[in-house]
C-alpha cells in the first residue's frame, strides 16, 4: 500500500474506502422530500429564462411543476421530449452557466432553483423503471448511418428511430457513449450510468450499434453515402493538441483525456497509478477534471497551470472552486517552457506571462514545480473530417447540421458552432435528425 | 393512454379542463390562446344585457392571500361582468366557436330578473353557435346590489323561474352557476333542477375581505381610501367548494344532476378529486390567472398519467367514485382505531408535532433530551394534527390497529365489526339493537 507521499507515479495511494468516497456522486440524488421542497421554489415563469438558456430548450417550469404535482414520470417525458440524454445532462451540464444562471431566483436571492438535480430526480424515476416513454412510428424503410456514438450521435439516432427510420451507428471504439463513457468525470457519472443510458435509449428499437468500426479505416464516407439515405457525422474531437516544448516526450507526460479514459474504464481505481506531484496544463473542463481526479486518486500536490488569468479560463468559476476545494492549486498566467527529468518527468519549468498589445508574451520570470506527471489539456482537435468543407478547425455546418456534401449532416464537437458541451451535442443531433427526417420524407 | 375526452350534457371537449367565466375568457384574443394552449373549453366572461356595458373600477380590483414564498392561495376580486359591448362579445364568440369546433364554448349570462330581458338575449346567444349557456347567479359584489348575480342565486324561487325561461327560449344545454354565499347549497341546486337546468356549476366566488391596510384603515383592494367586500377564489376555497359539490352529489333530490366543479382547481389532482365527487368536468380561473394558460399541460399530463396508473380508460370510469364514501358523521365507523406513527428515519426533529399535540391536542407525543419524538399510544386519539403540521411528507403516518389488538389508550379490544354513533351506548337516541 502506497500513500500520497510515495515518490514518483504509483498506484494504491488511497485505500478502497477513501476512493469510493472520493468518487461518489458529486451531487447526491435528491430524495423525494428534497425534490418536493426544491420544486416548490419554482415560479413557473412565463417564457422562462431558464428554458431560453437551455441549449435543448427543455420546458423547465413545466417539468418542475410536474414534479411538484407528484408526476415525475410526466416530468421526465417533458425533459426527454427535447433532450433524450436528459439523464446525463442532469449530471454533467454546467448549470451554473446555463439554466441555473438564468433562473430568476439566482437574480433574486443568489440561489437558483436546483434545476439540474430536479432533472435528475425526474429522469432517474423513469430510467430506473426501464421505461422508454416513446414508441417508434411506423417504419419508413429509410436507412440512416450515424458515425460516432457520443451524445450527438445517440440523440440523432434516437430521434430518427422514433420517427420510424432504421439507424446504424458506427463507432471506432469498442463501447458506445463517446465522452459520456470515456471523458466525463467519474464523480459526475457514477454507477456505469453512461452505458445504462445507451442501453435504455436503444430500447426505442430501430437502432443498431456497430462498435470497432472507424470511419476512414474500413469505413469510407463514399460507401456510407452509397448505402444509406443519409449520414450523420458525430465523431467528436479525437485528437489532442501537443505542448510543443522540450521534454514533452518524457515518461510521465500524457494526454489528460487518456488519463481520464483509463480512469473511467478502470475496474479498480486503486490499481490506477498517479503521480505524487501532478501538473495539468490547460484551463478547460478537461484540465479541471484531470486535476481533481488526480487529487481524488491520492496525488499529494496537484497544480493546474493556465497561461492566462482566471477570467479567461473556460472552466466555470464553479468548476474552479470545485478544483480548489478538492485541494488543487490553480496557477494563473504561467506557460510551460520545459519538462525536466532524466527520461522521466521530474519537474516542470513555467514562465509567467502577460498580455501585451493583444498577444500573450512571457515576462522572463520562471518557476520550477516538482512534477512526476504532467497532463496536457490544451484542447482537442478534429481527426476525421470525411473530406468535408471546414470552418475554422471543425466541419462546417448550417443551422440544421447540413455539411458541404448533400446527404451528409454533422453535429456535436466535430461540427462548427455551439459550445463543446454534452447538451449542445444533444441539441445538434436532435435538430439534424429533424432536418434529415424532413429531407427524407420530402414528397413521401 | 387514457382518454380524457368528456361529454358533458352532450357537449364534447378533448379534456375536462374548462376555463371559468372570468378575465381569462374575457375576449377572443385570450380564448384563442387558451385553446392553443390546450384548454378543453371555456365559459365566456359573463355577458350583460344590451346597452351601455357596466363599468369597472379603475383602481386595484384584486386582493390576495399568500402562502409561504408568496404563493397565491386566494384572490378576491371586485370585478364586474364583462365591461365590453354585447355585440362585440357575440361576434367574437361566433368566430371562435367556428374556428374551434372541437372545444366547448359556453356563454355566461347575467341579465335582470325579468322574462323580457332573457327573451331578448337568448336568441342572440343561440345565434353564435356556442354549445350552451351558464347562468351567473353567483357574483357577490356589484351586480347583486342591482338585483342580479348572487341576489338571484340566494333565492331558489328566482333560480327556478329564470332557469325555466332559459329552457323555454334557448335550445341548448343550460348550466346554472351557483353562489356559495348561502347556507344550504342543496336548495338552489334543487331549484335549478326543478326549473329544468341541465347541470349546475359551482362555486362562484365567496364574499370576502382579504386584508385591511393598517395605515389607511381601508380594506384591500382599496380604491381611493375605500374598499368593499369582493369574491374569494383560488386554492383556499377548494375545500368549501368540494363540500358543496358533495352535498349536491349525495342529496337524493339532486343526485345525478350533472355538475361542473369550480373552485381552486390548480393541479391535475384537484381536478381528479372534483370528478370523483361527481363532477363531469372542472372549471379553472385563479390558477390560470396566477400561472398563465400553460398550466393546463400539467393538468392533462398529470390526469392521464394517474388514470393510466389506476387503469381508468375514461373520465367516466372514476366519475363520482368518492360519492358513496362521503357520508354523514354519524355513520363513521367508531370501531376503527388508529395511532400516529413517526418514521424516525424521516424525522428532522423540528418538534412541530410535539408543540401541536402537547399544547392543543392530547399530550400524546414524547420528546427526549436528544430531540427524538415518539408517539405515546396510551394517549394518542389519532386526531391527525401531527401529520398535518409535520413539514416532511409521509414522515408521520396513521396506522390502523388490527381487530383483536388492544387499544392501549382505552384498554379495549379493537372490534372487527362496523359500529357507528346511531347505535352507540352514549347516544341518548340510539336504537338498541334488537
Ligand atoms: C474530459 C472531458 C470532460 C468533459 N466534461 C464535460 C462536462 O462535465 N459537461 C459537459 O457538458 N461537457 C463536458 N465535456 C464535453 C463533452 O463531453 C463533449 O462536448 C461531448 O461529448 C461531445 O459529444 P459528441 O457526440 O460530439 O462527441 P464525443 O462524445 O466525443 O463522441 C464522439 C464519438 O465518435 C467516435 N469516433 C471518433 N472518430 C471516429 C471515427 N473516425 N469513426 C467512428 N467513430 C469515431 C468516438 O469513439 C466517440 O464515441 C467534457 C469533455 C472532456 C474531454
Ligand atoms: C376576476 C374574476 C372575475 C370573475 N368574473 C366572473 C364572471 O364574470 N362570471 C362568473 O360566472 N364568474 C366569475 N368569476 C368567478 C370564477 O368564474 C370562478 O367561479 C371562481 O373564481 C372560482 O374558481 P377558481 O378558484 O378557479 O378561481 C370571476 C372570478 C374572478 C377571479
Ligand atoms: S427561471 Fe427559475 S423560477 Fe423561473 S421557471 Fe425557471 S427554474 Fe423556475
Ligand atoms: S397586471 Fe397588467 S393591467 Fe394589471 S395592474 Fe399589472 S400591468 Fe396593470
Ligand atoms: S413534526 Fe415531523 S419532522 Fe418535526 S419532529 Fe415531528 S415527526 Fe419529526
Amino acid at each position: 500500500m502506497n500513500s500520497p507521499f510515495t515518490p514518483g507515479i504509483a498506484a494504491q495511494r488511497l485505500d478502497a474506502d477513501a476512493l469510493s468516497e472520493n468518487f461518489a456522486d458529486l451531487h447526491a440524488p435528491l430524495t423525494a422530500h428534497e425534490a418536493a421542497v426544491a420544486a416548490d421554489r419554482c415560479y413557473f415563469c412565463h417564457d422562462a429564462p431558464c428554458t431560453t438558456a437551455c441549449p435543448t430548450d427543455i420546458d423547465i417550469p413545466m417539468f418542475i411543476r410536474q414534479i411538484a404535482t407528484d408526476t415525475p414520470e410526466a416530468a421526465a417525458k417533458t425533459i426527454f421530449d427535447m433532450n433524450i440524454l436528459g439523464g446525463m445532462c442532469a449530471r454533467v451540464c454546467p448549470t451554473e452557466e446555463l439554466c441555473e444562471q438564468a433562473c430568476v431566483r439566482e437574480m433574486a436571492e443568489g440561489k437558483p432553483v436546483e434545476i439540474g438535480r430536479l432533472q435528475r430526480f425526474a429522469t432517474d424515476t423513469v430510467m430506473e423503471k426501464g421505461v422508454m416513454p416513446f414508441t417508434r412510428a411506423e417504419p419508413t424503410g429509410k436507412k440512416v448511418a450515424v458515425v460516432g456514438a457520443g451524445p450527438a450521435g445517440l440523440s440523432c439516432a434516437h430521434r430518427l428511430a422514433m420517427l420510424g427510420h432504421d439507424v446504424t451507428i458506427y463507432d471506432a471504439k469498442d463501447k458506445a457513449g463517446g465522452l459520456n463513457e470515456f471523458g466525463i468525470a467519474a464523480y459526475k457519472s457514477t454507477d456505469d450510468f453512461a452505458a445504462k443510458e445507451v442501453e435504455w435509449l436503444c430500447t426505442i428499437g430501430g437502432i443498431e450499434i456497430k462498435t470497432g468500426m472507424a470511419l476512414g479505416a474500413a469505413l469510407k464516407i463514399d460507401d456510407l453515402v452509397g448505402c444509406f439515405e443519409a449520414v450523420f457525422l458525430s465523431v467528436g474531437l479525437g485528437g489532442v493538441n501537443a505542448l510543443a516544448i522540450d521534454g514533452d516526450d518524457k515518461d510521465g507526460v500524457d494526454d489528460a483525456v487518456s488519463f481520464i479514459e483509463d480512469l473511467r474504464q478502470a475496474d479498480d481505481l486503486a490499481a490506477l497509478p498517479v503521480g505524487r506531484n501532478v501538473v495539468v496544463i490547460g484551463g478547460g473542463m478537461t484540465a479541471v477534471d484531470a486535476a481533481v481526479q488526480s487529487k481524488l486518486l491520492g496525488a499529494d500536490n496537484v497544480t493546474i497551470a493556465y497561461r492566462r488569468g482566471r477570467d479567461a479560463m473556460s472552466a466555470s468559476r464553479y468548476e474552479q472552486d470545485l478544483a480548489a476545494s478538492s485541494g488543487v492549486k490553480l496557477l494563473f498566467n504561467v506557460r510551460p517552457v520545459e519538462i525536466h527529468g532524466n527520461g522521466t518527468a521530474r519537474a516542470i519549468e513555467l514562465e509567467y506571462t502577460e498580455t501585451k498589445g493583444g498577444s500573450l508574451v512571457g515576462t522572463g520570470e520562471k518557476i520550477h514545480l516538482p512534477a512526476d506527471q504532467v497532463f496536457r489539456a490544451i484542447g482537442q482537435t478534429l481527426t476525421t473530417d470525411g473530406g468535408l468543407k471546414l470552418e475554422g478547425r471543425k466541419i462546417a455546418v448550417s443551422e440544421a447540421g447540413r455539411t458541404s456534401r448533400s446527404g451528409v449532416w454533422a453535429g456535436g464537437d466535430c461540427a462548427s458552432g455551439g459550445d463543446d458541451l454534452t447538451v449542445t451535442a444533444v441539441a445538434e443531433g436532435r435538430d439534424a435528425a429533424m432536418d434529415i427526417h424532413a429531407t427524407l420524407m420530402e414528397g413521401a | 393512454m387514457a382518454d380524457l375526452t368528456t361529454d358533458f350534457l352532450g357537449i364534447k371537449s378533448p379534456n375536462p379542463f374548462w376555463l371559468a367565466s372570468a378575465p381569462p375568457t374575457d375576449k377572443e384574443y385570450n380564448v384563442r390562446r387558451a385553446f392553443e394552449a390546450g384548454w378543453g373549453g371555456v365559459v365566456w366572461k359573463t355577458l350583460g344585457a344590451e346597452g351601455p356595458p357596466v363599468v369597472n373600477v379603475n383602481g386595484p380590483r384584486y386582493g390576495v392571500i399568500y402562502g409561504a414564498d408568496r404563493r397565491v392561495m386566494g384572490i378576491n376580486n371586485i370585478e364586474l361582468i364583462t365591461d365590453r359591448d354585447l355585440y362585440t362579445n357575440l361576434e367574437e364568440i361566433k368566430r371562435v366557436k367556428a374556428d374551434y369546433p372541437d372545444r366547448a364554448v359556453i356563454v355566461s349570462i347575467m341579465v335582470p330578473c325579468e322574462e323580457e330581458a332573457w327573451k331578448a338575449i337568448l336568441p342572440l346567444v343561440e345565434e353564435t353557435g356556442a354549445d350552451g349557456i351558464e347562468l351567473n347567479f353567483g357574483c357577490p359584489h356589484g351586480m347583486a346590489e342591482r338585483g342580479m348575480g348572487s341576489a338571484v342565486g340566494q333565492v331558489p324561487e328566482y333560480i327556478e323561474m329564470v332557469t325555466r325561461w332559459c329552457k323555454q327560449y334557448y335550445s341548448k344545454p343550460v348550466i346554472v352557476k351557483l353562489t356559495p354565499n348561502i347556507t344550504d347549497i342543496r336548495k338552489p341546486a334543487a331549484a335549478a333542477m326543478r326549473g329544468g337546468a341541465d347541470a349546475v356549476s359551482l362555486i362562484n366566488t365567496i364574499n370576502s375581505i382579504t386584508s385591511v391596510n393598517l395605515d389607511t384603515m381601508s380594506p384591500e383592494p382599496s380604491i381611493d381610501g375605500k374598499g368593499t367586500h369582493g369574491g374569494y377564489c383560488g386554492p383556499a376555497v377548494k375545500p368549501i367548494a368540494m363540500s358543496m359539490v358533495s352535498e349536491i352529489a349525495r342529496d337524493p333530490e339532486t343526485h345525478g344532476l350533472p355538475i361542473s366543479g369550480i373552485g381552486g382547481v390548480t393541479t391535475w389532482r384537484d381536478a381528479a378529486e372534483y370528478i370523483t365527487m361527481g363532477c363531469g368536468n372542472v372549471q379553472v380561473c385563479t390558477a390560470a390567472m396566477t400561472y398563465g394558460f400553460k398550466i393546463v399541460q400539467e393538468m392533462i399530463s398529470g390526469l392521464s398519467q394517474w388514470m393510466d396508473e389506476k387503469g381508468h380508460t375514461s373520465i367516466q370510469d372514476f366519475m363520482g367514485a368518492a360519492v358513496p364514501n362521503t357520508t354523514d358523521w354519524q355513520y363513521l365507523n367508531l370501531n376503527y382505531v388508529a395511532k400516529a406513527q413517526i418514521n424516525q428515519d424521516d424525522c428532522i426533529s423540528c418538534g412541530r408535532c410535539y408543540a401541536a399535540c402537547e399544547d392543543t391536542s392530547h399530550q400524546a407525543i414524547a420528546m427526549s433530551e436528544d430531540r427524538t419524538f415518539t408517539v405515546i399510544d396510551e394517549e394518542c386519539v389519532a386526531c391527525n394534527l401531527c401529520v398535518d403540521v409535520c413539514p416532511v411528507e409521509d414522515c408521520i403516518s396513521m396506522v390502523a390497529l388490527a381487530p383483536g389488538t388492544t387499544d392501549p389508550r382505552t384498554g379495549k379490544v379493537v372490534e372487527a365489526d362496523y359500529a357507528n354513533w346511531t347505535t352507540h351506548p352514549n347516544n341518548p337516541s340510539a336504537q338498541a339493537a334488537e
